[in-house]
């Protein structure tokens, strides 16, 4: 009986790490054939590199615009996320803590908006925002972005802020804080893994995401990584070497992050799926 | 007096909390969907400043345009597979991740890896081991199989597409499997034990009932996923071969942006919009049902 437990857990190891390896196999790949020159990707895309060149590195790094794009990203992910999480916890507290006709309402439409799809919204977005003038600016972006991020936000703070007792809060306003001070002295800090979970959730999005940026995002400048990607490999489909270090490039940022918060990455997942 | 003062510092206190998300919210959400309710009552090219009314033409126009049915019919099959397999697959993934085996942690961070990279990346990424990886492994062991790329051919290009969305989507939805497993106390399934049930009566009986707001989650999330897929489907084969693999976001897309008919191509997302509420909404509905108390 001991026996066949543990054969079976043997089994089950080599079969999770096969299908791991299939996993990881495609970013392996990417990796080795970044140093390759073109012709050793084409003639054998399995085969070592000769050497470690760095020379696709800098050819994709200028082509991209890396820094500039980078910085682009950055810029939106890190804004975008912060005024997501503060204006959708402010929110929530106030609908959990005045609890009338209006916050019910209010709550009700957010949660039920959550089920209209991106698609159903770009069109009119873009004549909107393009007639006031308001299109390839990284600002609209971000201000989009908590529009779009907001119900999911609220939604998962509504259900914690409930979790803080009314007391806490009480006890603070006795001492003298005001309302707001309360909730920035109190409450935002007893969110804050609440917080973290949202962060996280939205910044995988955000970063990550292609058709709202390649809406909004007209000119070179602007370009966010997913969209100096693609358009990089517009022009070098054909010349595999840069663009295999290029999308290495966009790759590395994400995976440093998770390297060093892989933990509580996954945990922010696992609490935001429970609703 | 007093009671003045109170409302006008309640109405302060609910505007500065509640009043940038609600101003930002409804002019990014609410504004644009109600407008383009009305958008796909015009004609608008996308140029002019000025568009005309022409009643129900755009949703005619919808029932016309065999291009959508066919991309729509196509995304319903994309659907229907990528949402069985990307389930089976993470929950296989998980419920071999839970019994506190050696080193499950890496497992998990491994198979959560591509949920870290958009999907313009993963399609990049594929692209190349589709058209050249598995084509050069093709033709050095002779596998006809693999000799020709398989995004070139209308068919496996779609299983490519299926493919890719499986090996993205299945590490996220394992995630959520997991804390679902955990979830289920573990005094039950002793008790179970001690009764006699052996390991499959404990999942059929036990297990799987328990899991159903997991599965709710999951099929829910890879549904919309999969209605709105276009990253992947833009980088991975552009709808190719012979518009073979166009999901209906893409042909939207398209009708809107590339052939500047924006009254058109909001009504087919707006049809959209619509079964794909439908079609959730069901789903949320039957599986509440199935739900049961620990």
């Amino acid at each position: 009986m001991a026996g066949t437990k543990a054969y079976s857990g043997w089994v089950k190891t080599v079969v999770l790490s096969l299908l791991l390896v299939l996993f990881v196999f495609p970013f392996l790949l990417l990796l080795l054939n970044s140093f390759k020159e073109n012709t050793a990707i084409t003639s054998n895309p399995l085969g070592l590199p000769e050497s470690f060149d760095l020379a696709n590195y800098s050819k994709a790094f200028d082509y991209m615009n890396y820094f500039g794009s980078f910085f682009n990203s950055l810029i939106i992910t890190v804004c975008s996320v912060l005024i997501i999480s503060l204006f959708a916890a402010m929110t929530a507290h106030y609908f959990v803590r005045n609890n009338t006709k209006f916050s019910q309402y209010t709550f009700l439409m957010m949660v039920a908006s959550m089920i209209i799809p991106f698609q159903a919204i770009m069109i009119p977005l873009v004549k909107i925002y393009g007639s006031l003038n308001m299109l390839d600016n990284k600002w609209s972006l971000i201000y989009m972005y908590l529009g779009f991020g907001c119900s999911l936000a609220v939604f998962i703070y509504h259900g914690f802020v409930k979790g803080v007792p009314a007391e806490l809060e009480e006890a603070a306003q006795i001492d003298g804080c005001t309302r707001t001070q309360t909730f920035f002295r109190i409450v935002f800090p007893v969110l804050a893994p609440t917080t973290a979970t949202i962060s996280i959730l939205n910044v995988l999005w955000i970063w990550n995401d292609y058709l709202l940026p390649s809406l909004v995002l007209i000119s070179p400048g602007n370009r966010t990584l997913p969209l100096s990607t693609y358009s990089f490999y517009g022009t070098y489909s054909v010349d595999y070497g840069p663009l295999m270090a290029g999308l290495v490039l966009t790759i590395l940022p994400i995976m440093i992050v998770y390297l060093f918060a892989q933990k509580y990455i996954i945990q922010g997942v696992m609490q935001g799926s429970i609703k | 007096m007093n009671t003045e003062k109170g409302r006008w510092s309640r109405l302060r206190g609910g505007l500065l909390f509640t009043g940038p998300t609600l101003f930002c919210f409804l002019t990014v959400m609410i504004v644009p969907f109600f407008y383009g309710l009305y958008l796909t009552f015009t004609n608008w090219d996308g140029i002019s400043t000025t568009q005309s009314l022409v009643g129900f033409d755009n949703y005619l126009g919808v029932f016309k345009d065999a291009v959508f049915w066919k991309s729509f019919g196509l995304t319903l099959k994309y659907v229907l597979f990528t949402v069985i397999l990307v389930n089976a697959v993470a929950f296989l993934l998980a419920f071999g991740l839970t019994r506190g085996m050696k080193g499950q942690n890496i497992f998990r961070a491994g198979f959560f890896v591509p949920n870290l990279v958009g999907g313009i990346v993963l399609g990049l990424i594929w692209q190349f081991i589709f058209s050249q990886v598995l084509v050069y492994i093709g033709t050095k062991t002779g596998i006809p199989f693999l000799e020709a790329s398989w995004l070139s051919e209308p068919g496996k290009a779609f299983w490519s597409l299926v493919l890719v969305t499986v090996w993205q989507y299945a590490g996220y939805m394992m995630v959520i499997y997991i804390a679902g497993l955990m979830s289920v106390p573990n005094d039950i399934l002793e008790a179970a034990s001690i009764d006699g049930a052996n390991g499959w009566t404990k999942l059929g009986r036990i297990t799987l009932p328990l899991m159903v707001p997991s599965f709710v989650v999951c099929i829910f999330l890879t549904l919309q996923r999969g209605f709105m897929v276009y990253d992947v489907n833009l980088s991975l084969t552009k709808g190719g071969p012979f518009k073979s693999t166009e999901m209906v976001s893409m042909h939207v897309y398209g009708k809107a942006f590339l052939s500047r008919d924006y009254g058109l191509g909001q009504a087919e997302a707006l049809v959209l919009f619509l079964l794909v509420t439908v079609i959730t909404l069901l789903q949320v509905y039957f599986s509440k049902k199935l739900e049961v108390e620990a």
